[in-house]
Protein backbone atom coordinates (compact mmCIF):
# COMPACT_ATOMS: atom_id res chain seq x y z
CA UNK A 1 0.00 0.00 0.00
CA UNK A 2 1.11 3.53 -0.97
CA UNK A 3 -1.39 5.65 -0.53
CA UNK A 4 -2.65 7.51 2.86
CA UNK A 5 -6.93 7.70 1.25
CA UNK A 6 -9.11 6.11 3.75
CA UNK A 7 -6.25 4.67 6.37
CA UNK A 8 -8.16 7.68 9.15
CA UNK A 9 -11.03 5.73 8.78
CA UNK A 10 -9.19 2.12 9.01
CA UNK A 11 -7.44 3.39 11.83
CA UNK A 12 -10.81 4.58 13.94
CA UNK A 13 -12.53 1.50 13.37
CA UNK A 14 -9.87 -0.71 14.29
CA UNK A 15 -8.75 1.87 17.41
CA UNK A 16 -12.38 2.08 18.51
CA UNK A 17 -12.79 -1.41 18.73
CA UNK A 18 -9.36 -2.33 20.51
CA UNK A 19 -9.80 0.63 22.95
CA UNK A 20 -13.35 -0.82 23.79
CA UNK A 21 -11.85 -4.30 24.70
CA UNK A 22 -9.23 -2.82 26.52
CA UNK A 23 -12.12 -0.74 28.68
CA UNK A 24 -13.76 -4.72 29.25
CA UNK A 25 -11.05 -5.98 30.57
CA UNK A 26 -9.99 -3.32 33.00
CA UNK A 27 -13.01 -2.26 34.53
CA UNK A 28 -13.31 -6.33 35.72
CA UNK A 29 -9.82 -5.25 37.30
CA UNK A 30 -10.78 -1.65 38.74
CA UNK A 31 -14.07 -2.72 40.14
CA UNK A 32 -12.43 -6.04 41.80
CA UNK A 33 -13.28 -5.05 45.30
CA UNK A 34 -16.41 -4.60 45.11
CA UNK A 35 -17.18 -7.43 42.61
CA UNK A 36 -15.42 -9.62 45.42
CA UNK A 37 -17.97 -8.57 48.12
CA UNK A 38 -20.67 -9.47 45.68
CA UNK A 39 -19.85 -12.52 44.30
CA UNK A 40 -16.78 -13.59 46.24
CA UNK A 41 -17.56 -13.41 49.91
CA UNK A 42 -14.92 -13.74 52.67
CA UNK A 43 -14.69 -16.79 54.37
CA UNK A 44 -15.91 -19.04 51.63
CA UNK A 45 -13.30 -21.51 50.47
CA UNK A 46 -14.49 -22.41 47.40
CA UNK A 47 -15.47 -18.51 46.03
CA UNK A 48 -12.08 -17.42 47.20
CA UNK A 49 -10.42 -20.04 44.98
CA UNK A 50 -12.76 -18.95 41.88
CA UNK A 51 -12.07 -15.74 43.18
CA UNK A 52 -8.10 -16.47 42.81
CA UNK A 53 -8.60 -18.03 39.65
CA UNK A 54 -10.98 -15.76 37.73
CA UNK A 55 -7.58 -12.90 38.54
CA UNK A 56 -4.68 -15.46 37.85
CA UNK A 57 -6.13 -17.92 35.08
CA UNK A 58 -7.47 -14.70 32.78
CA UNK A 59 -4.43 -13.02 32.75
CA UNK A 60 -1.88 -15.80 32.73
CA UNK A 61 -3.32 -18.55 31.04
CA UNK A 62 -6.16 -17.43 28.64
CA UNK A 63 -5.01 -14.42 26.99
CA UNK A 64 -2.06 -16.12 25.30
CA UNK A 65 -4.28 -19.32 24.60
CA UNK A 66 -6.98 -16.88 23.23
CA UNK A 67 -3.71 -15.60 21.31
CA UNK A 68 -3.37 -18.86 20.02
CA UNK A 69 -6.88 -19.55 18.90
CA UNK A 70 -7.90 -16.20 17.25
CA UNK A 71 -3.80 -15.67 15.43
CA UNK A 72 -4.72 -19.37 14.03
CA UNK A 73 -8.62 -17.85 12.87
CA UNK A 74 -7.40 -14.94 11.62
CA UNK A 75 -4.60 -16.27 10.19
CA UNK A 76 -6.72 -18.79 8.48
CA UNK A 77 -10.33 -17.20 7.65
CA UNK A 78 -9.05 -13.15 7.65
CA UNK A 79 -8.10 -10.05 10.19
CA UNK A 80 -11.89 -8.80 9.83
CA UNK A 81 -13.64 -11.68 10.58
CA UNK A 82 -11.97 -12.75 13.72
CA UNK A 83 -11.24 -8.78 15.65
CA UNK A 84 -15.28 -9.14 14.71
CA UNK A 85 -15.94 -12.17 17.10
CA UNK A 86 -13.63 -11.41 19.46
CA UNK A 87 -14.93 -7.66 20.24
CA UNK A 88 -18.47 -9.48 20.24
CA UNK A 89 -17.15 -12.18 22.70
CA UNK A 90 -15.67 -9.52 25.05
CA UNK A 91 -18.43 -7.00 25.01
CA UNK A 92 -20.82 -9.86 25.13
CA UNK A 93 -19.28 -10.99 28.47
CA UNK A 94 -18.08 -7.86 29.66
CA UNK A 95 -22.32 -7.23 29.65
CA UNK A 96 -23.37 -10.42 31.34
CA UNK A 97 -20.96 -9.70 34.25
CA UNK A 98 -23.01 -6.73 34.96
CA UNK A 99 -26.36 -9.00 34.61
CA UNK A 100 -25.30 -11.60 37.24
CA UNK A 101 -27.23 -11.61 40.81
CA UNK A 102 -25.12 -11.35 43.80
CA UNK A 103 -23.67 -14.59 45.67
CA UNK A 104 -26.30 -13.59 48.30
CA UNK A 105 -28.63 -14.37 45.49
CA UNK A 106 -28.47 -17.14 43.82
CA UNK A 107 -25.60 -19.12 45.64
CA UNK A 108 -22.53 -20.46 44.55
CA UNK A 109 -23.51 -19.93 40.44
CA UNK A 110 -22.81 -16.69 40.93
CA UNK A 111 -19.12 -16.50 41.08
CA UNK A 112 -18.99 -19.81 38.54
CA UNK A 113 -20.40 -17.55 36.34
CA UNK A 114 -18.65 -14.66 36.67
CA UNK A 115 -15.30 -16.87 36.63
CA UNK A 116 -16.75 -18.52 33.21
CA UNK A 117 -16.99 -15.01 31.69
CA UNK A 118 -13.97 -13.57 32.80
CA UNK A 119 -11.96 -16.15 31.27
CA UNK A 120 -14.02 -15.27 27.86
CA UNK A 121 -12.77 -11.99 28.61
CA UNK A 122 -8.99 -13.28 28.63
CA UNK A 123 -9.52 -15.54 25.72
CA UNK A 124 -11.41 -12.43 23.62
CA UNK A 125 -8.42 -10.08 24.59
CA UNK A 126 -5.85 -12.44 23.23
CA UNK A 127 -7.10 -12.56 20.06
CA UNK A 128 -8.12 -8.15 19.65
CA UNK A 129 -4.87 -7.04 19.63
CA UNK A 130 -2.94 -8.72 17.04
CA UNK A 131 -5.60 -8.69 14.92
CA UNK A 132 -6.11 -4.93 14.66
CA UNK A 133 -2.06 -3.97 14.78
CA UNK A 134 -1.90 -6.83 11.78
CA UNK A 135 -5.11 -5.09 10.10
CA UNK A 136 -3.91 -0.94 10.17
CA UNK A 137 -0.13 -1.86 9.25
CA UNK A 138 -1.42 -4.30 5.83
CA UNK A 139 -3.30 -0.95 5.15
CA UNK A 140 -0.56 1.50 5.72
CA UNK A 141 2.15 2.86 3.31
CA UNK A 142 5.80 1.58 3.99
CA UNK A 143 7.57 4.86 5.53
CA UNK A 144 4.56 5.56 7.56
CA UNK A 145 3.68 2.16 9.65
CA UNK A 146 4.78 3.01 12.85
CA UNK A 147 2.81 6.36 13.03
CA UNK A 148 -0.32 4.62 11.76
CA UNK A 149 0.16 1.19 14.10
CA UNK A 150 0.55 3.43 16.95
CA UNK A 151 -2.80 4.67 17.16
CA UNK A 152 -3.63 1.12 18.00
CA UNK A 153 -0.68 1.47 20.86
CA UNK A 154 -2.64 4.47 22.31
CA UNK A 155 -6.16 2.33 22.69
CA UNK A 156 -4.47 -0.12 25.87
CA UNK A 157 -3.33 3.13 27.88
CA UNK A 158 -7.29 5.43 26.50
CA UNK A 159 -9.29 2.02 27.11
CA UNK A 160 -7.34 2.41 30.86
CA UNK A 161 -7.98 6.27 31.20
CA UNK A 162 -11.65 6.02 29.78
CA UNK A 163 -12.39 3.00 31.98
CA UNK A 164 -10.78 5.35 35.41
CA UNK A 165 -12.84 7.97 34.14
CA UNK A 166 -16.33 6.53 34.06
CA UNK A 167 -15.89 4.56 37.26
CA UNK A 168 -15.08 7.98 38.82
CA UNK A 169 -17.87 9.69 37.44
CA UNK A 170 -20.08 7.15 38.19
CA UNK A 171 -18.98 7.07 41.69
CA UNK A 172 -19.17 10.73 42.53
CA UNK A 173 -22.63 10.65 41.36
CA UNK A 174 -23.67 8.69 44.49
CA UNK A 175 -23.13 7.35 47.76
CA UNK A 176 -20.29 4.41 48.23
CA UNK A 177 -23.63 2.58 49.61
CA UNK A 178 -25.51 3.27 46.30
CA UNK A 179 -22.39 2.41 44.28
CA UNK A 180 -21.80 -0.88 46.38
CA UNK A 181 -24.95 -1.94 46.52
CA UNK A 182 -26.52 -5.27 44.81
CA UNK A 183 -27.49 -3.85 41.73
CA UNK A 184 -25.76 -0.29 42.29
CA UNK A 185 -23.68 1.82 40.52
CA UNK A 186 -20.84 -0.59 40.02
CA UNK A 187 -22.98 -1.82 37.39
CA UNK A 188 -23.18 1.18 35.41
CA UNK A 189 -19.79 0.47 33.85
CA UNK A 190 -20.50 -2.84 32.49
CA UNK A 191 -23.70 -2.03 30.96
CA UNK A 192 -22.43 1.17 29.27
CA UNK A 193 -20.19 -1.27 27.10
CA UNK A 194 -23.11 -3.19 25.31
CA UNK A 195 -23.43 0.03 24.06
CA UNK A 196 -20.08 0.77 22.95
CA UNK A 197 -19.64 -1.96 21.43
CA UNK A 198 -22.79 -2.78 19.23
CA UNK A 199 -21.76 0.97 17.96
CA UNK A 200 -18.27 -0.46 17.52
CA UNK A 201 -19.53 -4.29 15.16
CA UNK A 202 -21.79 -1.56 13.27
CA UNK A 203 -18.24 0.26 12.25
CA UNK A 204 -16.50 -2.75 11.94
CA UNK A 205 -18.62 -4.47 9.95
CA UNK A 206 -18.64 -2.33 7.21
CA UNK A 207 -15.28 -2.60 7.43
CA UNK A 208 -13.52 -4.69 3.87
CA UNK A 209 -11.02 -7.32 5.03
CA UNK A 210 -6.95 -6.39 4.75
CA UNK A 211 -5.91 -6.06 1.12
CA UNK A 212 -2.71 -8.11 1.89
CA UNK A 213 -4.41 -10.87 3.25
CA UNK A 214 -7.23 -10.81 0.66
CA UNK A 215 -4.58 -11.32 -2.31
CA UNK A 216 -3.10 -14.06 -0.50
CA UNK A 217 -6.51 -15.93 -0.10
CA UNK A 218 -6.90 -15.26 -4.18
CA UNK A 219 -4.15 -16.42 -4.98
CA UNK A 220 -4.44 -19.63 -2.73
CA UNK A 221 -1.66 -18.81 -0.55
CA UNK A 222 -2.81 -18.50 2.94
CA UNK A 223 -1.35 -20.89 5.41
CA UNK A 224 -2.91 -24.21 6.16
CA UNK A 225 -1.19 -24.82 9.66
CA UNK A 226 -0.78 -21.27 10.91
CA UNK A 227 0.46 -22.79 14.88
CA UNK A 228 2.43 -25.48 13.01
CA UNK A 229 4.23 -22.67 10.39
CA UNK A 230 4.65 -20.30 13.59
CA UNK A 231 6.15 -22.61 16.29
CA UNK A 232 7.02 -25.58 14.75
CA UNK A 233 9.39 -24.33 11.81
CA UNK A 234 13.29 -23.37 13.61
CA UNK A 235 13.14 -19.95 11.00
CA UNK A 236 10.13 -18.84 12.58
CA UNK A 237 10.07 -20.09 15.88
CA UNK A 238 13.47 -17.78 16.13
CA UNK A 239 12.02 -15.10 15.63
CA UNK A 240 8.87 -15.38 17.78
CA UNK A 241 11.53 -16.07 20.83
CA UNK A 242 13.92 -12.86 19.74
CA UNK A 243 10.29 -10.96 19.45
CA UNK A 244 9.33 -12.07 23.18
CA UNK A 245 12.57 -12.09 24.82
CA UNK A 246 14.42 -8.99 22.74
CA UNK A 247 11.31 -6.61 22.96
CA UNK A 248 8.24 -7.69 24.25
CA UNK A 249 9.24 -8.98 27.44
CA UNK A 250 10.76 -5.82 28.48
CA UNK A 251 7.78 -3.63 26.73
CA UNK A 252 5.63 -5.89 29.39
CA UNK A 253 6.79 -4.85 32.48
CA UNK A 254 7.41 -1.12 31.59
CA UNK A 255 3.78 -1.05 30.48
CA UNK A 256 2.44 -2.47 33.90
CA UNK A 257 4.91 -0.82 35.85
CA UNK A 258 4.31 3.11 34.39
CA UNK A 259 0.37 2.35 34.76
CA UNK A 260 -0.71 -0.58 36.95
CA UNK A 261 1.88 -0.55 39.35
CA UNK A 262 2.06 3.36 40.05
CA UNK A 263 -1.51 3.68 40.70
CA UNK A 264 -1.09 0.40 42.78
CA UNK A 265 1.75 2.10 44.87
CA UNK A 266 -0.03 5.23 45.34
CA UNK A 267 -3.09 4.13 46.36
CA UNK A 268 -1.59 0.99 49.04
CA UNK A 269 1.51 1.99 49.97
CA UNK A 270 1.87 6.03 49.79
CA UNK A 271 -1.60 6.07 51.28
CA UNK A 272 -3.05 8.68 48.79
CA UNK A 273 -7.04 9.33 48.48
CA UNK A 274 -8.69 7.43 46.03
CA UNK A 275 -9.63 9.87 43.77
CA UNK A 276 -6.42 11.58 43.59
CA UNK A 277 -4.24 8.48 43.09
CA UNK A 278 -6.14 8.40 39.92
CA UNK A 279 -6.66 12.28 39.35
CA UNK A 280 -2.62 11.49 39.51
CA UNK A 281 -2.72 8.65 36.73
CA UNK A 282 -5.56 9.98 34.85
CA UNK A 283 -3.33 13.88 33.95
CA UNK A 284 -0.28 11.51 33.75
CA UNK A 285 -1.93 9.64 31.06
CA UNK A 286 -3.83 12.45 29.19
CA UNK A 287 -0.42 14.65 28.69
CA UNK A 288 1.66 11.43 27.62
CA UNK A 289 -0.68 9.45 25.55
CA UNK A 290 -0.01 11.98 22.41
CA UNK A 291 3.75 10.41 23.12
CA UNK A 292 2.47 6.66 21.70
CA UNK A 293 1.88 9.11 18.23
CA UNK A 294 5.32 11.22 18.46
CA UNK A 295 7.56 7.79 19.14
CA UNK A 296 5.57 5.59 16.60
CA UNK A 297 6.19 8.51 13.39
CA UNK A 298 10.01 8.67 14.95
CA UNK A 299 10.49 5.10 14.50
CA UNK A 300 9.83 5.06 10.79
CA UNK A 301 12.57 7.85 10.95
CA UNK A 302 15.36 6.16 12.62
CA UNK A 303 14.00 3.04 13.38
CA UNK A 304 12.29 0.68 15.73
CA UNK A 305 14.82 -1.16 18.21
CA UNK A 306 17.07 1.86 19.90
CA UNK A 307 13.77 3.60 20.48
CA UNK A 308 11.83 0.52 22.26
CA UNK A 309 15.62 -0.38 24.31
CA UNK A 310 15.80 3.61 25.26
CA UNK A 311 12.65 3.39 26.85
CA UNK A 312 12.87 0.04 28.69
CA UNK A 313 16.56 1.33 29.71
CA UNK A 314 14.96 4.84 31.09
CA UNK A 315 12.69 2.85 33.31
CA UNK A 316 15.29 0.55 34.71
CA UNK A 317 17.39 3.69 35.71
CA UNK A 318 14.34 5.90 37.02
CA UNK A 319 11.84 3.54 38.81
CA UNK A 320 14.00 3.32 42.15
CA UNK A 321 14.31 7.75 42.48
CA UNK A 322 10.91 8.29 41.34
CA UNK A 323 8.89 5.42 43.89
CA UNK A 324 11.56 6.39 46.50
CA UNK A 325 10.07 9.98 45.49
CA UNK A 326 6.77 8.97 46.02
CA UNK A 327 7.14 7.80 49.29
CA UNK A 328 9.75 10.33 50.61
CA UNK A 329 7.07 13.11 50.04
CA UNK A 330 4.05 11.44 51.48
CA UNK A 331 5.72 10.38 55.04
CA UNK A 332 4.29 11.66 57.87
CA UNK A 333 5.43 9.88 60.66
CA UNK A 334 7.18 12.68 62.18
CA UNK A 335 3.48 14.55 62.33
CA UNK A 336 1.35 11.38 63.66
CA UNK A 337 2.64 10.96 66.57
CA UNK A 338 2.28 13.80 67.97
CA UNK A 339 -1.35 14.69 66.45
CA UNK A 340 -3.34 14.34 69.81
CA UNK A 341 -0.85 16.27 71.51
CA UNK A 342 -2.08 19.54 73.12
CA UNK A 343 -0.66 22.42 71.69
CA UNK A 344 0.77 21.04 68.20
CA UNK A 345 0.22 22.64 64.96
CA UNK A 346 -2.32 20.18 63.67
CA UNK A 347 -5.91 21.40 62.23
CA UNK A 348 -8.96 19.18 62.23
CA UNK A 349 -10.74 19.38 58.76
CA UNK A 350 -13.04 16.94 59.79
CA UNK A 351 -13.99 14.01 62.67
CA UNK A 352 -17.07 11.63 62.04
CA UNK A 353 -18.09 8.82 64.77
CA UNK A 354 -18.69 6.02 62.25
CA UNK A 355 -19.55 3.74 64.97
CA UNK A 356 -20.10 3.20 68.51
CA UNK A 357 -20.48 -0.24 69.98
CA UNK A 358 -21.60 -0.64 73.72
CA UNK A 359 -20.24 -3.78 75.15
CA UNK A 360 -22.28 -4.51 77.92
CA UNK A 361 -20.57 -7.88 79.36
CA UNK A 362 -17.06 -5.96 79.42
CA UNK A 363 -18.56 -2.55 80.46
CA UNK A 364 -16.79 -1.01 78.07
CA UNK A 365 -17.90 1.26 74.69
CA UNK A 366 -15.91 1.17 71.88
CA UNK A 367 -16.04 3.97 69.59
CA UNK A 368 -14.63 4.36 65.46
CA UNK A 369 -14.07 7.68 64.18
CA UNK A 370 -12.23 9.06 61.16
CA UNK A 371 -10.44 12.63 61.63
CA UNK A 372 -9.24 14.29 58.87
CA UNK A 373 -6.05 16.17 59.52
CA UNK A 374 -4.25 19.41 58.09
CA UNK A 375 -0.32 19.06 58.54
CA UNK A 376 2.24 21.82 58.89
CA UNK A 377 2.96 20.64 54.93
CA UNK A 378 -0.42 20.96 53.86
CA UNK A 379 -0.90 17.46 53.30
CA UNK A 380 -4.03 16.13 54.35
CA UNK A 381 -4.72 12.88 55.97
CA UNK A 382 -7.51 10.82 57.68
CA UNK A 383 -6.74 8.99 60.81
CA UNK A 384 -9.23 5.80 61.56
CA UNK A 385 -9.17 5.38 65.73
CA UNK A 386 -11.14 2.82 67.33
CA UNK A 387 -10.79 3.95 71.40
CA UNK A 388 -12.45 2.33 74.20
CA UNK A 389 -13.67 3.59 76.98
CA UNK A 390 -13.40 1.29 80.12
CA UNK A 391 -15.96 1.00 82.97
CA UNK A 392 -18.27 3.47 81.62
CA UNK A 393 -21.50 2.42 84.30
CA UNK A 394 -18.80 3.66 86.78
CA UNK A 395 -18.97 6.99 86.05
CA UNK A 396 -16.40 8.99 87.06
CA UNK A 397 -14.22 6.22 87.59
CA UNK A 398 -14.57 5.25 83.49
CA UNK A 399 -11.30 5.66 82.01
CA UNK A 400 -10.50 6.13 78.03
CA UNK A 401 -8.25 3.45 76.64
CA UNK A 402 -6.98 5.20 73.13
CA UNK A 403 -6.36 2.96 69.87
CA UNK A 404 -2.24 2.58 70.34
CA UNK A 405 -1.85 2.38 66.49
CA UNK A 406 -4.28 4.16 64.49
CA UNK A 407 -4.23 3.74 60.52
CA UNK A 408 -3.63 6.28 58.31
CA UNK A 409 -4.67 6.54 54.81
CA UNK A 410 -6.71 9.32 52.24
CA UNK A 411 -3.78 11.39 51.88
CA UNK A 412 -4.50 14.43 50.03
CA UNK A 413 -1.52 15.89 48.57
CA UNK A 414 -1.27 19.98 47.90
CA UNK A 415 -1.65 21.28 44.61
CA UNK A 416 2.28 21.78 44.39
CA UNK A 417 3.04 18.48 45.27
CA UNK A 418 0.14 16.68 43.09
CA UNK A 419 1.49 18.54 40.25
CA UNK A 420 5.09 16.78 40.96
CA UNK A 421 3.13 13.49 40.99
CA UNK A 422 1.79 14.06 37.56
CA UNK A 423 4.96 15.11 35.94
CA UNK A 424 7.10 11.62 37.61
CA UNK A 425 3.53 9.57 36.64
CA UNK A 426 4.20 11.48 33.22
CA UNK A 427 7.56 10.50 32.88
CA UNK A 428 6.54 6.39 33.39
CA UNK A 429 4.00 7.38 30.67
CA UNK A 430 6.46 8.69 27.89
CA UNK A 431 8.34 5.43 28.82
CA UNK A 432 5.48 3.35 28.40
CA UNK A 433 5.13 5.71 25.05
CA UNK A 434 8.79 4.53 23.60
CA UNK A 435 8.79 0.93 24.54
CA UNK A 436 5.00 0.85 23.52
CA UNK A 437 4.79 3.03 20.21
CA UNK A 438 6.70 1.29 17.90
CA UNK A 439 5.77 -2.06 18.53
CA UNK A 440 3.12 -3.42 16.57
CA UNK A 441 5.15 -1.95 13.29
CA UNK A 442 8.00 -3.76 15.11
CA UNK A 443 6.20 -7.04 15.06
CA UNK A 444 4.31 -7.19 12.01
CA UNK A 445 7.38 -6.14 9.65
CA UNK A 446 9.37 -9.38 11.77
CA UNK A 447 6.46 -12.43 10.07
CA UNK A 448 5.30 -13.14 6.99
CA UNK A 449 1.51 -11.91 6.11
CA UNK A 450 0.16 -15.74 5.93
CA UNK A 451 1.11 -16.29 9.72
CA UNK A 452 1.49 -12.95 10.84
CA UNK A 453 -1.79 -12.95 13.33
CA UNK A 454 -0.73 -15.54 14.65
CA UNK A 455 3.04 -15.50 15.42
CA UNK A 456 3.10 -12.02 16.71
CA UNK A 457 0.33 -12.40 19.43
CA UNK A 458 1.56 -15.11 21.02
CA UNK A 459 4.42 -12.80 22.16
CA UNK A 460 2.77 -10.16 22.44
CA UNK A 461 0.40 -11.45 25.25
CA UNK A 462 3.03 -13.60 26.85
CA UNK A 463 5.26 -10.36 27.31
CA UNK A 464 2.40 -8.21 28.49
CA UNK A 465 0.24 -10.32 30.60
CA UNK A 466 2.38 -12.72 31.63
CA UNK A 467 6.10 -10.98 32.42
CA UNK A 468 3.47 -7.39 32.97
CA UNK A 469 0.98 -9.23 34.86
CA UNK A 470 3.39 -10.87 37.39
CA UNK A 471 5.07 -7.00 38.54
CA UNK A 472 2.02 -6.75 41.44
CA UNK A 473 2.89 -11.15 42.27
CA UNK A 474 6.12 -10.65 42.47
CA UNK A 475 6.64 -7.63 44.15
CA UNK A 476 5.15 -8.95 47.35
CA UNK A 477 6.85 -12.29 46.88
CA UNK A 478 10.37 -10.02 46.85
CA UNK A 479 9.04 -7.73 49.68
CA UNK A 480 8.11 -10.59 52.00
CA UNK A 481 11.66 -11.78 51.34
CA UNK A 482 13.83 -8.26 51.83
CA UNK A 483 11.25 -6.80 54.48
CA UNK A 484 14.42 -4.13 55.00
CA UNK A 485 13.42 -2.01 51.41
CA UNK A 486 10.22 -0.98 50.87
CA UNK A 487 11.43 -0.33 47.06
CA UNK A 488 12.26 -3.61 46.87
CA UNK A 489 9.46 -4.93 44.56
CA UNK A 490 10.86 -2.69 41.71
CA UNK A 491 13.83 -5.35 40.94
CA UNK A 492 11.98 -7.44 39.04
CA UNK A 493 10.63 -5.36 36.47
CA UNK A 494 13.93 -3.39 36.69
CA UNK A 495 15.58 -6.70 36.28
CA UNK A 496 13.22 -7.81 33.10
CA UNK A 497 13.75 -4.22 31.46
CA UNK A 498 17.52 -4.65 31.69
CA UNK A 499 17.55 -8.03 30.84
CA UNK A 500 15.49 -7.34 27.34
CA UNK A 501 17.59 -4.16 26.82
CA UNK A 502 20.51 -5.99 26.85
CA UNK A 503 18.82 -9.08 24.44
CA UNK A 504 17.51 -6.59 22.14
CA UNK A 505 20.78 -4.06 21.56
CA UNK A 506 22.50 -7.41 21.35
CA UNK A 507 20.06 -9.36 18.71
CA UNK A 508 17.99 -6.96 17.18
CA UNK A 509 18.06 -5.30 13.92
CA UNK A 510 17.50 -1.82 13.62
CA UNK A 511 16.28 -2.24 10.23
CA UNK A 512 12.67 -1.16 8.62
CA UNK A 513 11.10 -3.89 6.52
CA UNK A 514 9.47 -1.70 4.26
CA UNK A 515 8.05 -4.87 2.40
CA UNK A 516 5.43 -6.51 4.53
CA UNK A 517 3.64 -8.26 1.64
CA UNK A 518 5.59 -11.21 1.33
CA UNK B 1 29.54 -9.26 18.49
CA UNK B 2 29.25 -13.16 17.63
CA UNK B 3 31.07 -14.06 20.85
CA UNK B 4 29.28 -12.13 23.09
CA UNK B 5 25.74 -13.16 21.42
CA UNK B 6 27.13 -16.67 21.94
CA UNK B 7 28.21 -16.35 25.33
CA UNK B 8 24.85 -14.56 26.15
CA UNK B 9 22.82 -17.55 24.20
CA UNK B 10 25.05 -20.10 26.77
CA UNK B 11 24.48 -18.00 29.70
CA UNK B 12 20.20 -18.10 28.93
CA UNK B 13 20.45 -22.05 28.17
CA UNK B 14 21.61 -21.93 32.11
CA UNK B 15 19.17 -19.40 33.38
CA UNK B 16 16.47 -20.99 32.35
CA UNK B 17 15.59 -23.94 34.66
CA UNK B 18 17.41 -21.75 37.35
CA UNK B 19 14.39 -19.49 36.95
CA UNK B 20 12.02 -22.50 36.81
CA UNK B 21 13.78 -23.85 39.98
CA UNK B 22 13.69 -20.63 41.92
CA UNK B 23 9.62 -20.29 41.32
CA UNK B 24 9.02 -23.88 42.29
CA UNK B 25 11.35 -23.42 45.57
CA UNK B 26 9.15 -19.67 46.04
CA UNK B 27 6.26 -21.91 45.94
CA UNK B 28 7.39 -24.54 48.47
CA UNK B 29 8.85 -21.63 50.60
CA UNK B 30 5.18 -19.67 50.58
CA UNK B 31 2.48 -21.72 50.39
CA UNK B 32 0.98 -21.27 53.42
CA UNK B 33 -2.88 -22.75 54.87
CA UNK B 34 -3.07 -19.63 57.19
CA UNK B 35 -1.77 -16.86 54.67
CA UNK B 36 -3.68 -14.52 53.55
CA UNK B 37 -2.04 -12.63 50.37
CA UNK B 38 -1.75 -14.20 46.94
CA UNK B 39 1.75 -15.55 47.18
CA UNK B 40 0.18 -18.07 49.77
CA UNK B 41 -2.02 -19.31 47.99
CA UNK B 42 -1.36 -22.94 45.97
CA UNK B 43 -3.65 -21.95 42.71
CA UNK B 44 -1.99 -18.50 41.48
CA UNK B 45 1.88 -20.63 41.97
CA UNK B 46 0.17 -23.57 40.08
CA UNK B 47 -1.14 -21.06 37.17
CA UNK B 48 2.22 -19.46 37.05
CA UNK B 49 4.80 -22.35 36.90
CA UNK B 50 2.46 -23.72 34.55
CA UNK B 51 2.91 -21.14 32.47
CA UNK B 52 6.29 -20.17 32.82
CA UNK B 53 7.35 -24.19 32.45
CA UNK B 54 7.22 -23.53 28.65
CA UNK B 55 8.33 -19.88 28.42
CA UNK B 56 11.56 -20.67 30.48
CA UNK B 57 12.07 -23.97 27.64
CA UNK B 58 11.32 -21.36 25.24
CA UNK B 59 14.14 -19.31 27.07
CA UNK B 60 16.27 -21.88 27.04
CA UNK B 61 15.94 -22.40 23.44
CA UNK B 62 16.16 -19.10 22.52
CA UNK B 63 19.58 -19.54 24.41
CA UNK B 64 20.52 -22.30 22.47
CA UNK B 65 19.64 -20.94 19.23
CA UNK B 66 22.50 -18.02 19.70
CA UNK B 67 24.69 -20.49 20.82
CA UNK B 68 24.10 -22.00 17.49
CA UNK B 69 24.82 -18.53 15.62
CA UNK B 70 21.06 -18.47 14.48
CA UNK B 71 21.16 -14.92 15.11
CA UNK B 72 24.35 -14.07 13.90
CA UNK B 73 22.83 -12.98 10.39
CA UNK B 74 18.83 -11.84 11.19
CA UNK B 75 16.81 -12.73 7.47
CA UNK B 76 16.32 -9.37 5.37
CA UNK B 77 12.61 -9.59 4.82
CA UNK B 78 9.82 -12.22 5.75
CA UNK B 79 10.69 -14.82 2.55
CA UNK B 80 13.87 -15.81 4.05
CA UNK B 81 12.09 -17.24 7.20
Amino acid sequence: MSDTKGIGKIIFTSSLGTLIEWYDFYIFGMLAKTISLQFFPEGNETTALLSTLAIFAAGFLVRPFGALVFGRLGDLIGRKSTFLLTLVLMGGSTFLIGLIPSYASIGIFAPLLVLLLRLVQGLALGGEYGGAATYVAEYAPANRRGYFTSWIQTTATLGLFVSLGVIMLVKSNMSDAAFNAEWGGWRYPFWISIVLVVVSIYIRLKMSESPLFSKLKEEGKTSVNPLKESFGHRANFKMVLLALFGAVMGQGVIWYTGQFYAQSFLENTAKLDFMQSREILLWGIALGTPFFLVFGALSDKIGRKWIMIIGMLLGAICYRPIFSTFLKDTNVDNYTADLHKPGAPFVVVKSDILKTDTIKSINTIVTTTKTQWMLPNNIQLVENRTDSLLNYQLGLNASLKKDAKPVFNGKILPSDMKWKFIFLVWCMIIFVTMAYGPIAAFLVELFPTKIRYTSMSLPYHIGNGVFGGLVPFIATLLSVSFTNDPLVGLWYPIGIALLCALIGMMFLNNKIDTNVND
Amino acid sequence: MKTIKRIIGALLMIAAPIILFLLIKGAIDNIHVDGTKDINKPIPWIVIITIFTPISLGLGIFGYYAFQGDYDVLPKSSEDI
